[in-house]
């Protein structure tokens, strides 16, 4: 698969070394994407990286991706601007399980950079395609100034309830302050009539389910979006490999009743 | 009214105390509320009780001379704050503020210390209730300190 040529319309810098890039495709229709799905980013004489859709569509058709710079590849991607051009290849990926929510309470777990991915759903709750009984969000964040979106967060409030937990603050922050896993504790989680759609940092998602599961809600509605590294992004290559599965095709969104034998190995 | 052994049991610190257990405690706690800003603790002060926390939220905190009071971690409904009150010297080694209105349960810790020696069976559920409270604040810290949320170091390799 080929990657298409891309043109950075709007460049804006989360915080220090995170950026969300909002692009046009240079020929043809944008792409169609399903919420938790990526694409294969690349940076013209660096390499390819798998980022996960932030927002498609809603504005002027423009393809949004939120970056936040750890090596060679995403750092040439921070250092591109607005009206340079990269190449996309995609979208992969099984996304998150919009339709099971509809008739449950859904809880939404995200954590740092990953509440990128989970920016979808809360669009498609935004504008009516997804449903869910009840909607609520929990956000952590290392600062309060190093949260996504926060020009936006508190319009989300329509569809949403927002509990945010920073790890560090100082006193005029409203939110919480300590790990996400304290607020999710205290709320009284409807266990069985629950489904959560989790994403953040491995240590924060393995705590985060053991409150879910301790709360009663089945292993089988909770989702979780694991963003390991990747190469071909179609399933040939076997560098995600996890084990029997490929995290690019069959996931990156995965039950977690499915993946429980092997989510605990350490090393895997 | 709800009596306090009422309003402990709808607590989930108290989950599954039998009634009188719940009776034996309350009779050392009393209905307190907290304006905004007052303080529940003082660090290096007597802590002579501690806090069910029914409503509202709370800041533990402790004050560095270069930057002033700094949070380590809020608290809520659900939580409980305190456990200065079980161990010798007595004496809080945080700050506790109220960060809105705060409604809770304020247990006497001399009151519940002799009674917990008296009653070593209703001490060990206590004791076990707390132990449980601080290793879940212990792992939290842990997970912190941790800096999950933070850049991943550089890859480990030779350089030259
Ligand atoms: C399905 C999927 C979706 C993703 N979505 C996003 C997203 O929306 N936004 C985003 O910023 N990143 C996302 N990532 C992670 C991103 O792909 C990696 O950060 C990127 O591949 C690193 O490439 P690099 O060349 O910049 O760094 P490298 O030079 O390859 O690595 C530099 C450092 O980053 C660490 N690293 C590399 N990959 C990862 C990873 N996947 N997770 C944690 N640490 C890593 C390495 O261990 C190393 O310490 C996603 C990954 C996957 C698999």
């Amino acid at each position: 698969m080929i990657p298409r040529v891309y043109r950075i319309e709007h460049r804006r810098e989360e915080y220090p070394g995170t950026f969300t890039l909002e692009m046009s495709a240079d020929r043809g229709r944008p792409v169609t994407c399903d919420p938790g799905q990526f694409n294969m980013l690349y940076a013209f004489g660096a390499g390819e990286v798998p980022i996960s859709i932030s927002g498609a569509g809603r504005r002027d058709g423009l393809l949004v991706h939120t970056i936040r710079t750890q090596g060679l590849v995403t750092a040439a991607l921070e250092r591109l601007k607005e009206g340079e051009q990269l190449g996309v290849r995609g979208p992969f990926g099984q996304g998150w399980p919009l339709d099971l929510a509809r008739d449950s309470d859904l809880l939404i777990i995200a954590g740092g950079v990953g509440l990128a991915p989970l920016r979808p759903v809360v669009y498609s709750l935004l504008d009516g395609r997804g449903r869910a009984r009840r909607t609520q969000l929990y956000y952590g964040a290392r600062r309060p100034e190093e949260r996504l979106f926060r020009h936006e967060l508190n319009q989300w409030g329509r569809a949403v309830s927002l509990v945010q937990s920073v790890d560090h603050a100082d006193s005029d922050w409203p939110g919480h302050i300590g790990v996400i896993t304290g607020p999710l504790q205290a709320s009284r989680i409807n266990g069985p009539e629950t489904i959560a759609f989790v994403c953040g940092p491995e240590l924060m998602m393995r705590f985060s389910i053991r409150v879910l599961l301790e709360s009663g809600v089945p292993a089988s509605a909770i989702f979780l979006s694991m963003e390991r590294n990747m190469k071909c992004a179609t399933g040939l290559c076997g560098h995600c490999q996890w084990g029997p599965r490929f995290i690019c095709k069959d996931g990156p969104v995965f039950c977690y009743k499915d993946i429980q034998p092997w989510f605990q190995i350490r090393g895997l | 009214m709800k009596t306090i052994a009422e309003l402990l049991r709808e607590h989930p610190f108290f989950r599954d105390l039998a009634q009188a257990d719940l009776e034996f405690i309350g009779g050392c706690g009393e209905n307190a509320i907290y304006a905004t800003g007052d303080y529940l603790a003082r660090e290096n002060e007597p802590a002579d009780h501690f806090f069910v926390i029914r409503s509202g939220k709370v800041a533990v905190e402790t004050y560095l001379p270069d930057r002033g009071p700094l949070c380590l971690q809020t608290l809520h409904d659900g939580d409980i704050f305190g456990w200065s009150w079980l161990f010798p010297p007595y004496v809080w080694t945080f700050d506790a503020r109220a960060l809105d209105e705060v409604h809770a349960i304020r247990l006497g810790g001399k009151c519940l210390r002799e009674k917990c020696e008296g009653e070593p069976r209703l001490g060990f559920q206590l004791m076990k209730r707390f132990a449980r409270i601080a290793t879940e604040r212990l792992q939290a810290a842990r997970i912190q300190l941790l800096d999950v949320y933070g850049q991943s170091p550089p890859p480990q390799g030779d350089t030259w």
